[in-house]
Order: structure tokens, then sequence, then C-alpha cells
């Protein structure tokens, strides 16, 4: 399958919101075929890389986002990955559906507040909220990528196995349908 | 030194340099440098971007539920955090000694993940600046870099970084976010197959392992004046060590000591750690900043992680990485080795111990045993409490919990390996901008060195979030069909609440 692909090379973005980063790991469990994706593709920005903005270079070919939306930096990365990559694709869990993060969604944020300034033991006197303007401010609950902007895959899983990331990948790159075979289509 | 570059006295009118994100680390952080006209640098601060609240949703949860649950505050060290919640709830529910096959599969599921991580931090994240040097043209400055220019140190730290996750998968049923241990034991053993093929492949992993040190070693020494400098400063440490003294990441009780090396405290049941360690909060990270106690804010900071842990315990139980432990002690001529860079050092040689640990527990027929569990007298009253330590990759991590008599838990706390660190990591920025921006033209390479010191702290800055604020401003998410579903806004008292 490789032979068959001709440079240049495709463009990979990906990058993290609220998410664990276990799907960017579950990427490298395809071990050893990292070796052989990078001949097909190049890394843009990524966790993996230095490189701290997509889109910089050209247009990406595919832009791989790991976590739901949990504050507004999110939601200015997930806009920047939109604007930069002709197909966005959803990776696991958190990205789907927002995922465990989520589980805070029944919660009132004012309520996390105080009770992690206030209850939880062992904090010095004198703590106070965190209010730097460095700090993005946090949304009141935290939402698939879908919501944001539109996505063209979603890959199911928390995380998906790297052996259905890589199926997922060799698909694209051969210009085929991406489909997953029952065993690797799981969503814990 | 504390707070030394940590504010400055006028903000307004200096210029902002940040780095943004930083980047071959996990989690999500930025650095923001304050200069004046002539690149003198006024502030430096790492900050930490994302909260998460588990603390807080993990309440009102059954609490065998925890231990599949916390893991996904962490995708890279994911088995750290169901074991410490694991080994917390066995304290809950009065369960003193596990059976040796349920001990020694935990064990190894940890060996495992401690293998896999340091692989990861060192080969994936690491390597690359020190291989090419720290202001080396940014497209080569990763792991494909790496493979391109050294493969044959690419490919054995992704086969290591494999075969940790390979021993994880066959003791925990998932390479991430498996289900392996649960208060009381494991849900189940090695089997003789799955032993056999670890096993084939162990002796070559320690040897791998035992490469990587010498890389390191050859690295450090090489160049002395770069490496025992960098970001270098003076701190207390902390590491939980066995009852002999000895280096051990799964259980132990705790000891500190001070930036001489003398000891602070040791042999500390960590069920008190509340007795010991304090958090403080600053404005400008969701980061908190931990301190022991008896000491206080500004002295009682510390290291904790690999190069904590090698110089705090008195030995390595397995030979290889005992005796390049003794080369690495000796390094120091009798004074605590307090580089940044020896991290990278002291990591390595836990990795070695790790894949001789998993090497000794393959080669134990407890391994395969079929007794998993064991009970215990719950704790009377109201409420069960429960604290489970362990060592991470990163450091000392602590999870307590507190559970009804129904079963669903009422306080959880955490104090994530990072966290501990957080001073630690935020003074190593300010030393290096202190010695390598100062007047100059800041430049991408210039900027790299300050990640470069972040990352030698392996740092998990996504699972290091768990406070949570606001900055003063107002944001809407705002669908296709131009309906706002989300959007956060501040009251008069500071607090975020929902339209
Ligand atoms: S889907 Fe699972 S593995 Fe992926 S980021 Fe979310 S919690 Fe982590």
């Amino acid at each position: 399958m490789a032979a068959a692909i001709t440079t240049p090379k495709l463009k990979v973005a990906t990058t993290s919101l609220a998410g664990c980063f276990g799907c960017h790991m579950s990427f490298l469990d395809i071990d050893e075929r990292i070796l052989q994706l990078v001949e097909l593709v190049e890394f843009d920005r990524s966790p993996l890389t230095d490189i701290k903005h997509c889109g910089a270079n050209g247009l990406c070919d595919l832009g791989i986002i790991e976590g739901g939306v949990c504050n507004a930096e999110n939601v200015h990365v997930l806009r920047e990955f939109r604007k930069n990559c002709k197909i966005l694709v959803a990776m696991g869990a958190c990205a789907v559906n927002g995922g465990l993060p989520a589980q805070r969604n029944h919660i009132d944020l004012r309520d996390i507040l105080e009770e992690v300034y206030h209850t939880s033991p062992g904090l010095a006197q004198g703590s106070q909220i965190p209010n730097d303007p460095e700090l993005p401010l946090p949304l009141n609950k935290v939402h698939p990528i879908h919501e944001v902007v539109k996505i063209d895959y979603f890959l199911p899983g928390c995380p998906p196995s790297g052996d259905a990331i890589w199926k997922f990948l060799t698909d694209l790159i051969a210009g085929r349908t991406p489909t997953l075979s029952h065993e690797l289509m799981h969503y814990d | 030194m504390t707070y030394e570059l940590e504010t400055a006295i006028h903000p307004e009118k200096l210029r902002r340099v940040a780095i943004d994100p930083v980047s071959r680390v996990e989690g999500h952080g930025k650095v923001t440098i304050l200069l004046d006209d002539k690149n003198q640098v006024h502030q430096v601060r790492l900050h930490i971007v994302e909260f998460r609240g588990f603390e807080r949703f993990i309440q009102g949860r059954p609490y065998w539920e925890v231990p599949v649950m916390v893991q996904r505050l962490c995708g890279i060290c994911p088995v750290s955090h169901h074991l410490a919640a694991s080994k917390a709830l066995d304290v809950m529910l009065g369960i003193k000694h596990l059976t040796p096959t349920a001990e020694k599969n935990r064990k190894l599921m940890h060996y495992g993940q401690m293998l896999q991580s340091h692989a990861l931090h060192f080969f994936h994240l690491s390597s690359p600046d020190l291989l090419f040097g720290f202001d080396s043209e940014v497209a080569k400055r990763n792991i494909v870099g790496v493979a391109a220019a050294h493969p044959d140190i690419a490919k054995k730290g992704v086969l290591l970084r494999k075969y940790g996750q390979e021993v994880i998968r066959h003791t925990a049923g998932k390479r991430i976010h498996g289900t392996g241990a649960i208060p009381g034991g494991v849900n189940k053993s090695l089997s003789s197959a799955e032993r056999a093929t670890l096993l084939k492949d162990a002796y070559q992993m320690v040897s791998w392992a035992h490469d990587a040190v010498q890389i390191i070693k050859q690295l450090y020494t090489a160049t002395p004046e770069l490496y025992d400098v960098f970001g270098t400063f003076r701190s207390n440490y902390m590491s939980i060590v066995a009852p002999d003294g000895g280096l051990d990441f799964y259980h132990g009780a705790l000891r500190a000591r001070d930036a001489d090396g003398k000891v602070i405290f040791d042999q500390i049941d960590y069920q008190g750690y509340n007795d010991l360690i304090e958090e403080e909060v600053r404005p400008w990270s969701y980061m908190k900043f931990p301190f022991l106690k008896q000491l206080g804010r500004e002295n009682g900071w510390y290291k904790v992680g690999p190069l904590a842990r090698v110089q705090n315990c008195d030995h390595i139980p397995t030979p290889l990485a005992e005796a390049e432990r003794k080369e690495f002690v000796a390094y120091g001529k009798g004074q605590p080795i307090h580089a940044t860079l020896a991290y990278h050092w002291a990591r390595m040689i836990e990795m070695l111990f790790s894949a001789e640990m998993i090497k000794e527990l393959l080669h134990d027929d407890d391994i395969e045993g079929s007794d998993l569990m064991t009970t215990g007298t719950r704790q009377p009253g109201v409420e069960a409490e429960g604290v489970g330590v362990i060592e991470a990759p990163r450091g000392t991590l602590f999870h307590h919990y507190r559970v009804g008599e129904d079963d669903l838990v009422t306080m959880a706390n955490l104090i994530v390996s990072t966290t501990n660190n957080n001073q630690a990591m935020n003074t190593a920025v300010r030393e290096v901008a202190k010695k390598y921006l100062n007047g100059k033209e800041i430049t991408e390479g210039l900027l790299n060195h300050i990640e470069v010191a972040i990352r030698a702290y392996d740092p998990c800055l996504s699972c290091a979030t768990h406070a949570l604020g606001q900055m003063p401003l107002e944001i809407a998410i705002v669908d296709a069909e131009g309906t706002v579903i989300d959007e956060a806004t501040r009251d008069h008292r500071g607090l975020t609440r929902p339209q």
C-alpha cells in the first residue's frame, strides 16, 4: 500500500484539548509502525513537535483533535484547527461526546470553585481563586467538539486503540473511506 | 530565592513574550516572560491553564468506580492513578495485606508503566533537545528527526515503550485505561502464556535500558559546563522509600531531605500526609503550590520525581541499577545533585531498575497464582477513609478518599506528582531566564531553553490541574445557526456562573 503513495507527504496536525493525553498515547501505540507512518505524513502543530500553530506552513490535510472543549482557549485552538485543516477528526470519547471531564456538567461551576477553595483539606491560609488574565476562562460545561465546529470523522473509544488509529489513518491516506471492523470498534 | 522573578513591580511597563503552548510535554501549559526595553527579565511564570474538577465530580460515585475513573486524569500514567486509588480504597476497606499474587501483579503493572513512561519521556519528548542542541532547527526537533538521524536510538525507544505498554496490557487488560486493580486485589493474574511472552523479551529490555543510561551519562559528563549549571538550584526533596530505605515505586513511607541531603523526616506513614503538607494557591496558575508545613511556604517547597528518589533512597534493590546509582551519587562528590538536567540521568537509572524489576517479577511463580482478592473489616463509623500513595513516573502521588455507609464517595483530595514540582519548575525556568535570556534578543532557540528546563521534570500538566477559577472576560460559543450554546461571565464576587 505504502508504495502507491507518492510525495508530497500528507500534512497532519494534532492537539489535545480537554483530554487526558491518552488518545495521543494510543496514537503512539502504533509502536514501530510510526516509522512507516512518517514516510507518508509529516507532522505540523502537535504536542510531539515544537510547531506551535497550524497553518503557518500552509493548509494541513488532516487535523486530529483529542478532548472536548472546557475553556475559552480550547475554543480558539479548535477554530484554528478547523480553519487550517481540510479534514478534522474527533479522536476518542472526550472529543466525541465530552467524555469523563463532562461529568462536571451536572455540577454548578461555582459549587466546584467553592469546594476547591473552602472545604478542600490542606489549603494554606489566604488561598484564593486563581483569576489572572493569563488563565483562560472555563466554560460552564464541557462540550463535544462538534458543537463548536464541523467534524468530518468520529473515532470512538477511550482511547481508540493504536490498531484502530492505524487502520483509520492508512485507509484515509490510501484514499479509502475509513472503516473499523467489529474488534476495532469499541467504546471503553 | 523562592519569589525572585515571580512578580514584576510594574508589569504594565514591560513587554510580554509567551511560549504558548509549551510543547513536547503532556498537558496544557504556557510560559509568560516580562522584559524591559533592554531585554532584562522581570517576571517569568509557568501557568497551568486548564482545570478539571475531578475531585468534585467523583463525589457521589460508588467507590469501586474510582480506580477506573481517576486514570482518565492522565493518559501517560493512568496506572499510577489506578493504583493509588486502589491502595487508598484498600485502606478504607480495612485491608492490611493483599495476597502475594495480587500485590505482585499490581507491582508488575506499575513497573511496566514506569518503563513505558520514562521511555516515552526520554526518547519521544526530550532526546531531540539533548541530541541536537537546544536551539537546533525546529523542524527536526522531534521524534521523527531523531528517527532520521539516530534510527537505532529511536527504534530502541519505541520498542522499550511498547514493551512497557504490553506489560500493562497483560496485567490491566488494556494498554491505556485498563481495569486490573480493584479495591482488595486484582481481577486477573498473568496466565502462563502471557508470562512466557513477556519473559521472552525481558532480558533484551534490561540491556536496552542499560544502554539508555550510558547514552545520557555520556551526554551529561561530556558537557558538564552545560548540564551541571543549566536551571540548577538548591531545594529540599521528598519521596517514599521502602522500610529498609531502598527504592520502591509501589509502596513505602515518606522521607524528605534538605538541600544538603540531611534528613528532615523519615519513615512517616502517609496516612498522615495532611499533617506534613499544605497547599498554597497563587492567582496566576490553576496548579497549587505544596510545601512542608514544618518549614513554611517560603522554605518548605521540594522536588519530587527521579532526581529526588534516586538520591533519597539508600540503595536500589536490583544490581545493574544499583551500580548506576552509586556512580551517579559519586558524581555529586558527597553533595546532593541539584542540576535540572540530572533528572534525565536519574530517570534512565529508574528505567533500568524498572526493567530489572519486571524481569524479577516475571520469574516469581506467584505472578500466575489464583488467589486474587482479600477482604477486610471496614472502619466503623459513618465515613470510612483511606490514603493511597505511590511513586508515579513524575513523583509522589497522593490520593485521599472518604466513603459513606452507602458506598458513595463523600470526599476526594489528590496531590498529583507534577503539583509537587510546581515551585521547582517555576524556579528552574527563572534560573534559565536569568542566565540565558537576560539582555539578549529573544529567539525561538532561546525560548526553547525555557522549555528544556520544564521538560526535564516531565510534567504532566493535565492531571496537575484540579483548582479552577476565571478571568474577567466573557466568552460565548455559538453554533452554526448562531445559537449561543455556552457562555461564561463573572459576577460581582468574581465567580463564574451561567447566564
Ligand atoms: S477519550 Fe479517554 S483516552 Fe482519550 S483523552 Fe478522553 S479520557 Fe483520555
